[in-house]
């Protein structure tokens, strides 16, 4: 489904990788490994169309992501280093508004039900300043339990997560690779999901 | 779960921005202030001879409403680019211009239809008659969404830039002087007597030109700047 070939990404005089070659199916788990400045989130952003590759192409089904465009937007979910949350809006709104603008509208009991499923029970109508780094993260995190599209793209998704968010992250892409998703994420925490083999690509 | 249209997700954006500023409510004052304090220093400065306050008023309300908008240009997109909505935007399945103008047009709600409510109150500290108050309300309604518009185009291409805030009005200013050149030029025409028509439709056709292409060129911008 995600082709990747010769795939070279220059940031400034320095080049981070090149002759990069990987595909990814339905179903299928792969970690992007390597040290501190390697360019794992750079790949991560060329996967996302933030960043023109240098070389190299990059094909959804077959065709290339910057033809594609909405398209393949449709089909993936981003979650970077930033959470992407306001402060001033509680954690339902923000939910409510990061759905809408991936192009699906939630109901209210929709996003109560993914916020409580990611343990934000009764937290749901705090403003998001007050709430800790992890749940903040937990906020962010829910965006995946509302949408459906196929390809998750996660940057560092267990940062400040504690033991039990990170068991339910495993659950969560556990049934996501079951549902024929496809997932490519980065982390310098062991991350196993029960019964799927992770394909690991490490950038040197 | 329902697919958005592109004119729900117009209303999401425009309903986020106002509920966000709702919640910040200091950051449209200072604009409103600013404006307000700026007009009325002028007759303060310059003393009470009716003659050429009345002269004057139309082109010191249009500049204190130019530099008022500039004020508020730097927030546009800046702080959903520090906290990653923007790029999260620039992955929405949408067409990112309609995204774009959506925010536009919020930030011409917050900034420039406060200043369209404020200026006849203004006017009136200048002995401007009834009818050219009307005709700088309509200038000014026609002439402050090409403001924010063309502002959107510099915020987006100084996002992220150290001083960004002064780069993107030496950016914008220069190419605002239609609009402060038509929108004063109504005013004055009513007052000499004259046809007002042509000003208004000049001020509309830049509004429609804008509409067209602001958020388009917008929406490359913040693409390059994501880069």
């Amino acid at each position: 489904m995600l082709e990747i070939s010769n795939l070279a990404c220059t940031r400034g005089d320095h080049q981070l990788f090149s002759g990069l070659n990987f595909s990814l199916s339905a179903g299928e788990l792969l970690q992007v490994q390597g040290e501190n400045g390697k360019g794992k989130t750079s790949l991560l952003r060329t996967l996302c169309g933030f960043i023109v590759p240098a070389a190299g192409e990059i094909r959804w089904r077959g065709q290339d992501i910057r033809e594609l465009d909405e398209e393949y937007y449709a089909e993936m979910v981003y979650l970077g280093h930033l959470n992407a949350i306001k402060d001033e809006l509680n954690a339902l709104e923000n939910l409510r508004i990061s759905a809408g603008l991936a192009g699906c509208e939630v109901d209210d009991k929709q996003a109560v039900a993914a916020l409580r499923h990611m343990g934000l029970r009764g937290r749901e109508t705090l403003p998001v300043k007050v709430l800790s780094q992890g749940q903040r993260r937990r906020v962010a995190l829910a965006r995946l339990l509302v949408g459906n599209a196929p390809l998750w793209i996660l940057d560092e998704p267990l940062t400040a997560l504690d033991v039990g968010a990170v068991g339910l992250m495993q659950e969560l892409i556990g049934t996501h690779l079951a549902k024929n998703g496809m997932v490519i994420f980065t982390t310098h925490q062991p991350l196993e999901v029960a019964g799927v083999e992770t394909r690991r690509l490490t950038l040197v | 779960m329902n697919k958005l249209s592109l004119f729900g997700l117009l209303r999401l954006v425009i309903s986020r921005d106002l509920m966000l500023a709702m919640r910040r409510r200091a950051d449209v004052l200072t604009t409103l202030i600013f404006f307000v304090m700026v007009v009325s220093l002028f007759p303060l400065g310059v003393g009470p001879e009716l003659g050429m306050l009345r002269k004057m008023a139309p082109g010191v309300v249009w500049v204190a409403a130019l530099l008022a908008s500039m004020l508020s240009l730097g927030r546009m997109f800046s702080a959903d680019y520090l906290d990653g909505t923007l790029e999260q935007m620039l992955l929405a399945p949408q067409s990112l211009s309609v995204l774009v103008l959506g925010k536009i047009l919020a930030h011409w709600m917050l900034s420039g239809l406060p200043l369209v409510l404020m200026a006849p109150v203004l006017g009136l500290q200048f002995d401007m008659s009834v009818q050219s108050l009307w005709v700088l309300v309509a200038s000014l309604l026609l002439g402050t969404p090409v403001l924010s518009m063309i502002g959107a185009v510099g915020a987006a291409l100084t996002l992220g830039l150290r001083g960004g805030g002064v780069l993107v009005s030496l950016l914008v200013l220069p190419l605002c002087i239609p609009v402060l050149i038509f929108g004063t030029g109504a005013v004055e025409a009513v007052t000499s007597g004259m046809s007002i028509t042509s000003h208004l439709s000049l001020l509309g056709a830049l509004l429609v030109l804008a509409l067209v292409f602001t958020p388009w060129v917008t929406a490359q911008a913040l693409r390059i700047s994501m880069e």
